[in-house]
Formats: structure tokens, sequence, C-alpha cells
């Protein structure tokens, strides 16, 4: 199994952006995940910026993957998306059917996200058609779920993709045309100030009675827990998941990764007492 | 523009046909749909005489087949889009790949329309569901601005459908694990938002009411506080030093104000949210769509949205508030 670092959740400044980068350079990945998908208001870098962090990358071997938004509204950012679908250097990560259709249309191969609804396996067969190579599988989607597809390609006859689980990360659970990070500061979206800098692992959400709930991501709503699968890493092994996701935090990164590189070397992992997410669940990860 | 109403049960099947309804939305009685509520939907008998009746009146039947299939679950799907092309119903709702692949291979006569869980907010998004499937319309997610509406129109892909009035979600349809998170089921596999087993209301010895869904404390009402259905996204949180409702507050979508501007974008049909509503709800609602929509056929430059229209819905409207939503740009 591989180990791939997701694209970036939150929004960072320039400067810090570059300098985690830079360290992530020498951090042991296999894949990287690059440029913006959440919001495009988010512009401390651009799409050169994120072809050159690519390059860097590619020259240590990693294999380089450009993500896209997953909520697209603007015509501009069609036209984002445009550029980098034909950004000529790497393949692109589509998160919404916009990104499959231009890749579809231009004969490109992609990675499909995780926002994608891949449910079923004529769903992944289309997709494979327009040029799907990987899928990142869907966050309600587990262990059982691919079990099952798995079998149902078996008795088809059909050759699936490389499948990617996300095993480290807060989840992402929904996206709005609204700005939450806004709301809660008494912003308009378009008036936001791109206060969600302030916060680099997101804006934390209570109940009434002080549980931490939910983390609030500028349009994207996230889990509080941290989904942390490095216990189980045998058992997405043999479930045939090819590349573990981390998503990438602001600090304590290269610790993560290490843990997770013990894991594949077969050591003990010890719980961390995180989230599990939908691996073993299949839903309802606060279920009681 | 087409007046599209729900209907969860006959009688507000016949409220909405009664109240000038084009078209009536409906779906059976199991998991196939995004509104699987006990008590809710129709079986097959029922679904035959609302098709007939219908067609009597010269209005349309669309099925809501909106959810997503896991693997070994896909024949109940299939089987449903068979059931619904014998039936006779004039166009499917669906959003999942594999069942619009089905229906325009089986039942090409049958009109495919995308649902709102379909996520595709462009253009391009829509390109890709009409080479694939032909689909005839589609009905977009609830987070475009009016101007946006209006490029996705011009650009003339497919006939666009939009939600016009109803219980608002505010987050991308067919992309929300908010109610999966927390209860286990979610729109998109089980055809459910916060599932009505998953709830639990407490009183207390002041009055006040507390509302929890799996055992998260979705919000408290004081004594005589209007309490309304505990959805994650209308609850009230903590976010710093507050406490408010930090995703959105109770309210329902309401765009009779923007009904020219939807007509002049080209919108063919506006679509009503409700299948878990009453009669009494449908009939109101729909009566009073009916009425704008041919105010505006009539005199499409001097149509303004009467008092007494916004009166009636609002009076229908979750925690009787109305907004344009994602609409209007000042929303976001």
């Amino acid at each position: 199994m591989r180990l791939s670092l997701g694209p970036p959740q939150y929004f960072w400044p320039r400067q810090f952006t570059l300098d985690w980068y830079a360290q992530a350079l020498n951090w042991p990945l296999d894949i990287v995940y690059l440029g913006e998908s959440v919001c495009s208001r988010r512009r401390e870098l651009r799409l050169a910026d994120w072809l050159a962090l690519g390059d860097a990358f590619a020259a240590r071997g990693v294999e380089v993957v450009l993500s896209s938004l997953a909520l697209i509204e603007a015509g501009s950012e069609l036209a984002q998306l445009k550029r980098l679908v034909e950004n000529d250097r790497f393949r692109i990560e589509a998160n919404d059917i916009s990104a499959v259709q231009l890749c579809r249309e231009r004969a490109l191969g992609f990675v499909g996200g995780p926002t994608l609804n891949v449910y079923n396996l004529e769903s992944l067969r289309m997709l494979r058609d327009d040029g799907l190579e990987r899928l990142a599988i869907g966050i309600e989607l587990g262990r059982e779920w691919l079990l099952e597809l798995r079998a149902v390609a078996q008795a088809a006859g059909l050759a699936l993709p490389e499948f990617e689980a996300i095993a480290w990360g807060r989840l992402p659970l929904a996206w709005s045309a609204r700005c939450f990070t806004a709301r809660a500061l008494g912003l308009g979206k378009d008036d936001c100030g791109f206060r969600c800098v302030e916060h680099p692992d997101g804006l934390p959400l209570a109940t009434r009675e002080g549980q931490p709930f939910l983390r609030i991501n500028g349009i994207q709503v996230q889990t509080e827990e941290v989904c942390d699968l490095a216990p189980h890493v045998e058992e997405l092994r043999a479930a045939g998941v090819d590349v573990l996701r981390l998503y990438p935090q602001a600090q304590g990164m290269p610790e993560v990764l290490a843990r997770f590189r013990a894991a594949l070397a077969g050591d003990a992992i010890p719980v961390l007492g995180h989230g599990l997410g939908y691996w073993h669940a299949g839903g309802g990860a606060q279920a009681i | 523009m087409r007046l599209v109403c729900p209907a969860g049960s006959p009688p507000a099947f016949r409220a909405a046909l009664d109240a000038g309804a084009d078209a009536i939305y409906l779906g059976f009685r199991d998991e196939t749909n995004a509104r699987a509520f006990p008590g809710l939907n129709f079986g097959e008998q029922d679904l035959a005489a609302a098709v007939h009746l219908a067609h009597a009146h010269g209005r349309e039947v669309y099925l809501a087949l909106n959810t997503y299939p896991t693997p070994a679950r896909i024949a109940q799907w299939r089987t449903a889009v068979d059931r619904a092309a014998a039936l006779g119903v004039d166009a499917i709702i669906a959003a999942d790949p594999a069942v619009l692949e089905h229906a325009a291979n089986a039942h090409p006569e049958l009109a495919r329309h995308l649902s709102v869980q379909g996520s595709a907010t462009t253009p391009v998004a829509l390109r890709w569901y009409r080479e694939r499937f032909g689909i005839a319309r589609a009905v977009l997610p609830r987070v475009l601005s009016v101007q946006q509406v209006e490029q996705v129109c011009a650009a003339q892909v497919v006939p666009i459908e939009v939600f016009a009035f109803g219980s608002l979600c505010i987050m991308v349809e067919g992309r929300c694990q908010l109610s999966s998170h927390v209860t286990g089921a979610s729109p998109n596999r089980h055809g459910v938002c916060s599932p009505a087993r998953a709830v639990r209301w407490e009183e207390h010895p002041d009055g006040s009411r507390s509302v929890r869904l799996s055992g998260v404390l979705i919000d408290q009402f004081a004594p005589q506080e209007p309490a309304g259905y505990p959805t994650i996204c209308k609850g009230r949180y903590r976010v710093g030093e507050n406490l408010f409702h930090a995703l959105e507050a109770p309210t329902s979508l309401n765009t009779l104000e923007l009904l020219p501007r939807l007509a002049a974008a080209g919108v063919v049909a506006l679509k009503i949210e409700g299948r878990q509503r009453g009669a009494a709800y449908v009939g109101a609602v729909a009566r009073v769509w009916r009425a704008a929509i041919d105010a505006l056929a009539r005199d499409p430059t001097g149509f303004a949205a009467r008092e007494d229209w916004q009166q009636a819905l609002s009076a229908h409207a979750e925690g009787r508030q109305t907004t344009l939503g994602a609409y209007q740009r000042g929303w976001q």
C-alpha cells in the first residue's frame, strides 16, 4: 500500500503553505494531491505555484495529482477548472462531474475524488470508460461496501481501478454555497476578509452542552474527530485498498506519516482514540 | 413554466391536482426515494390510481428514484424503474448513474430528469448527464445565485427546473453526510435525513424542551418557544463565545419575488418541496404558486408578488420564516 498526502483542506497563509510543502518534500510519501478543492476565493497560491510545487515533488519521484473544486458555481470557477485540466503536466483529481466531463472530452486519465458519489459497480464502469484510473472512495463507504463491490465485480468479470481510502484527518461531511466561517464572524461571503486563514485547523463547533461536534472550514463542514485507520492497515490491505490518504494538518504531520509507515511495516500501532470514520461502521460515526 | 408539486400520500396528491399543479412528484414506499419516511409514499395501487387521475386531467406524474443503490441492492432500483415504466408515469427523477443508465437502455421512451441529488451545478456537468443518459430536464441544487441560474439556463444544455418553495437544504444536495455522520442514515443511501427513530425530545420541569439526534443535542427551546424538527443544519451551537444557528435557522425557501426573473431566464419548471408535508400544505402552497404563475403569464411586466400570497406561504414555512437562500448573494 502507498501513502498519499491529500489536498489541503484548510486555508493557510502563502509563506506557511510554501514552508510546509518544502518540508513535505522530505517526507516518505508516494503521492501528493495539490491545489484548492474547498473554496475558490482562497488564492494564496495560484495554479503556477501549485505546478511549481508539483515539479519539485515529481523530481523526487512522488506522484503528483492536482485536486479540483468540489463545488463549482461561477463561470470563472469553471474556467479555472479548464486551466487545471489542461495543465499538461499532472493528472487531476475530479471532485465534481464537471471535471470528469472535461477529462472525458479531452481523453485524459484522472483520479476520482471522494465527492463523486460512486455507490455501485455500474457507476464505476462508466467513470472508468471516461478515464478514471483511481477512486478515492466516498466518506460514508467503508470495508463492507468495498468487499461487496469486489464480489459483484468478480461475478461480472469487470476489472476494478485502484482504490484510495481516507485514513487520517477530519472527514469532509458537507459543502454549501454559504461560508460558515464568515457567518460565525458576522461577515458576508463576498466580504469575508479571508478570515478562515486565522483557523489553520478549522473552527470548532460544539453543542449547547459543550460536546465538541463539528469543524467549520469555510463552505465545508467536517467531523470534529480525526479519522485514524493506522491500527487497521492490514484490514485495509486485505479489502484491496491501494492507497491510504492522509489529510494535511498544520502541525505534527511528520509524526502522522511516521506512524503510518510503521503500521505498514507491520508494527503494532496504538489507537489514538480518534474516530474510525466509516471503515467499520458503514455509517453513523456518532451513532449510539 | 410548469408547477411541480410534491405528494407523500393520495390526499396530498388530490390537493395538488385540485390546486392546479402541472406535475406531481412522488415515490415508492421504500428506500428508492429521498423521502423514505414511515407512513409516507405510494403503493402500487395508489400509484396507478394517481397516474390515471392525473392523466385524466391532463397533468403529469414524476416518480422520484433519487437515492444511490450500493452494489448488492442495484436490482431493487432497476425493478423500481421497470415498475415506474409499467405504471405509465411521465418521468423518473434520478441521480445515480446506474439507475439512469438502466432507464435509458430499458425504457428509452420514459423521460429522465436529473434529480437535485445529482449535485450538477454547471453546464459541463449537465453535458455529462445528457450525453450519457439523454436526460430531458435537470433540477439544480440550491447553491446557485440567481445570476448563476441564469447562466446555466443560457447555456441551454438541458431544460432547467429549480426549487421555488419549501424547507431549505443549505448544503449541496447529494453531498451532505451530516445526518449520516450522526445517525448512520443518509439521504443518499437510505433516503432520509434525521430519521424519526433517532430523534428524542425531552420535557424539563420548567417547561423547556431539548431535542437530541442519536444522543447529540441539536437544540433547546424555552417554554412557549416554537420548536422545529431537528435537522443538524438548523440546530443551535456554540462557536467561540457565541451560541446561535451556526449553519442556518429554521426557515423555508421562498422565491416568489424572483418569479419574473426565473421565467425570463428560461426556467421550465418550478419545484415545491415537501413530500413529507400533508394535504393542507400542498394545497395551500400550490394554489399560491398557480395564481402567481398565471398572473405572470397574463401580465409579464406588471407582475408583483401579492402580500396575501406571501402571508399564505409564510404560514406554511419552517419556523414561519422565509429566505431567498443562495439565490441572493447576501445569504451566502
